[in-house]
């Protein structure tokens, strides 16, 4: 009981500190609305009524946060490895089009369901060892080799889906995931991804927490030169976090592509599934890089996410002012203390 | 330093022999370069504004939410004023207010820099997309004709007077560097802050002034991008070439000069991506689809030259980390 308060007592801080990071972005979201003469209360209700105040709209919530969720792992885990592993976005382009892929084999339903996840989480990490190479042999940080990486997935993801993936039935999506290869629906929209999302996320949490290896990561992460002292290899630890978030993004894009009714294809456009992976960044800092408390901050971003469709025809809203919410929220938790900060000054000024 | 002589002449020859195959493709190549140096000012400019930055010891990654915010504003200034001039201006204080908002972050409240610069990326994307959706329709904004900034004419088209201002403002930026005390400031700042401290001088102001130069050099960049090469905005129009200008950097080793030639060479990647397609006897050859595969090429140079320079390069000590004075 003693160590349960402990605990939670140290879960406070960062928890208060995440939903005041929130709290910034939602406020300085509705200074935005304000000044183009949106009314933001009117606004952010929509928004959330559309997230989660409907079976429809929870359920696309639940959809989305499936993938956030992956992609903040990518994230959050590179940080406990004391990377900044910005690349989920191309290596969820790179699993999205594995699914594809994989999707256009002759196999029995359950098996193409298993290779489908298989190729997109493969395809991830694929797309990430280049970045881990690079990182662990050269030294290139890996802000500028995953950015250069996920506009290569970009343009290639381009190629495929006006070539090889071309839909001669329709111009505006690629070839559609075989009925074989789809994720059952659970209700709604919501497909049994959720599941394998939150196995991946639960499996990731348990090696960062409760295994050796998990400790010489975050070790790395703490830090990398103390943790060559006590042995430990950090080349090692900074490409096995760049590996999983590889497959973590990967499953991401699959789960995208395999479990998103009604199209389930990739978009001409890409628009489908693309800035999933920069919104894992939030999600991940959100959810304090730990693996449970992700699960939830995608459900929160999630919401916007899915919310933002009402909020749009409801209030007649721009849906990218939820892209700037997140910006903000990203720029106020680079401040740890900015709570204790505001704490002083207003105590500073109380004592003058 | 004679080995990295001799890659940059192997670079150079390969380059001329490129050209020269270019030429009997049908490619007019002073037409070519002429686009590699336009490609070189938003490279340059950001690239020397980070240069300046990292040396005084504060590294932004938010070049690019810079670049598309003030590219944004330029027009939107331009729009409203009916004055290309006061578009700079409002691009350039654009860049120089997101730069001191980072830099008061990541000096003063001592914040995260890397997060702080992702940050500015996610907002600046979101921003300019509500911004351009409010304001006008949703998704691209072309530049009302006769609002473009003016262009010097040469036998070879149109040349920007940012080319021209860009490499005087490198070149007075490097002298400042090496010749002036408040440059060994500003250098000594991003090795040892603690012995530029206890001289009695500013660091955090130093620094501040760092970013926010960084920051104007980025609007400039951004306000050049939409009101003279491009004439439009929209959410993707950096396109990735504020994270090129982070590679430049890398590649500069922290030299405004080289900072300069990285921009040169990366713009001229840039610049044969975007043009290749349009070589007479080439472009056709292309089947439809695979000019993707032309589009990537930058990105990939990018990947491979910084992979081949970097074990080379020394950073300053204290790059990336704020400053603390110890406390009694």
């Amino acid at each position: 009981m003693d160590s349960l308060s402990e605990h939670l007592s140290e879960l406070a801080k960062p928890f208060s500190q995440s939903l005041f990071a929130i709290g910034i972005g939602l406020a300085v979201g509705a200074f935005f609305l304000v000044i183009v003469g949106h009314d933001p209360i009117f606004g952010f209700y929509y928004l959330f009524k559309g997230a989660f105040f409907s079976e429809i709209g929870l359920a696309s919530t639940l959809n989305y946060a499936i993938v956030l969720m992956l992609t903040g792992i990518t994230f959050g885990l590179g940080m406990r490895a004391g990377l900044f592993n910005i690349g989920a976005e191309g290596q969820l382009m790179a699993g999205a089009l594995a699914a594809v892929t994989a999707s256009t084999f002759s196999l029995p339903p359950g098996v193409h369901l298993l290779v489908g996840v298989i190729f997109a989480m493969m395809a991830g990490a694929l797309w990430a060892i280049p970045v881990a190479v690079l990182k662990v042999k050269k030294g290139v940080h890996e802000v500028v080799s995953t950015i250069m990486l996920n506009w290569i997935a970009f343009y290639l993801c381009l190629y495929l889906v006006l070539g090889p993936f071309l839909n001669p039935a329709r111009s505006d999506i690629s070839i559609k995931i075989r009925l074989n290869s789809r994720f059952p629906l659970l209700f709604g929209t919501l497909s049994t991804a959720i599941f394998v999302a939150m196995l991946f996320t639960v499996i990731v949490y348990i090696i960062i927490w409760h295994t050796r290896l998990g400790c010489e990561i975050r070790a790395v992460g703490f830090d990398q030169e103390c943790a060559r002292y006590m042995g430990i290899n950090p080349g090692r630890a900074m490409a096995i976090g760049f590996f999983v978030g590889g497959l973590a993004a990967g499953l991401a894009g699959g789960a995208l592509i395999m479990g998103f009714p009604p199209d389930y294809a990739v978009y001409i456009d890409l628009s489908n599934i693309v800035n999933y992976g920069f919104a894992g960044i939030a999600v991940a800092l959100i959810g304090r890089n730990n693996p449970l408390g992700t699960i939830f901050s995608a459900v929160f971003f999630g919401g916007l996410w899915s919310g933002k469709r009402l909020m749009q025809i409801s209030a007649g809203i721009p849906v990218e002012i939820v892209n700037v919410v997140s910006g903000i929220i990203v720029i106020s938790i680079a401040i740890p203390e900015l709570l204790i900060l505001i704490k002083k000054k207003i105590e500073g000024r109380s004592v003058r | 330093m004679i080995k990295i002589r001799r890659k940059l002449v192997l670079g150079i020859i390969s380059v001329a022999i490129l050209l020269y195959v270019l030429q009997l493709a049908g490619l007019k190549v002073p037409s070519l370069l002429m686009i590699s140096l336009h490609s070189m000012v938003p490279l340059g400019l950001v690239a020397v504004g980070e240069v300046v930055n990292e040396r005084a010891g504060t590294v932004n990654i938010g070049l690019e939410g810079m670049l598309l915010l003030s590219s944004f504003a330029a027009v939107y200034g331009t729009e409203i004023s009916r004055n290309w001039a006061i578009g700079i201006l409002v691009g350039m204080i654009t860049g120089a207010s997101i730069g001191l908002v980072h830099g008061l972050i990541s000096i003063y409240a001592k914040g995260d820099q890397i997060i702080s610069g992702v940050g500015v990326n996610l907002f600046a994307a979101g921003f300019v997309a509500y911004g351009i959706w409010t304001i006008w329709i949703p998704g691209v904004h072309m530049l009302s004709p006769g609002l473009s900034v003016p262009r010097i004419r040469t036998p070879w088209g149109g040349l920007s007077w940012f080319i021209l201002l860009t490499i005087a403002l490198v070149l007075v930026i490097a002298f400042i560097f090496y010749n002036t005390t408040w440059g060994v400031w500003l250098r000594a700042a991003g090795e040892n802050p603690g012995a530029v401290d206890t001289s009695g001088i500013n660091v955090f102001q130093l620094r501040l002034f760092a970013c926010i130069l960084g920051g104007m050099l980025a609007g400039l960049a951004g306000a050049f991008m939409s009101l003279d090469w491009i004439h439009m905005t929209t959410k993707g129009l950096p396109a990735g070439r504020g994270f090129i200008a982070l590679a430049c950097v890398v590649f500069s080793g922290l030299e405004p000069i080289s900072a300069l030639g990285a921009a040169v060479l990366f713009g001229f990647f840039d610049a044969l991506s975007t043009w290749i397609m349009a070589i007479p006897k080439l472009g056709p050859l292309i089947p439809p689809g695979f000019d993707n595969f032309v589009k990537i090429m930058p990105y990939i140079v990018t990947l491979v030259a910084v992979a081949v320079v970097i074990g080379k390069r020394r950073f300053p000590k204290s790059v990336g980390r704020p400053y603390r004075r110890e406390e009694i």
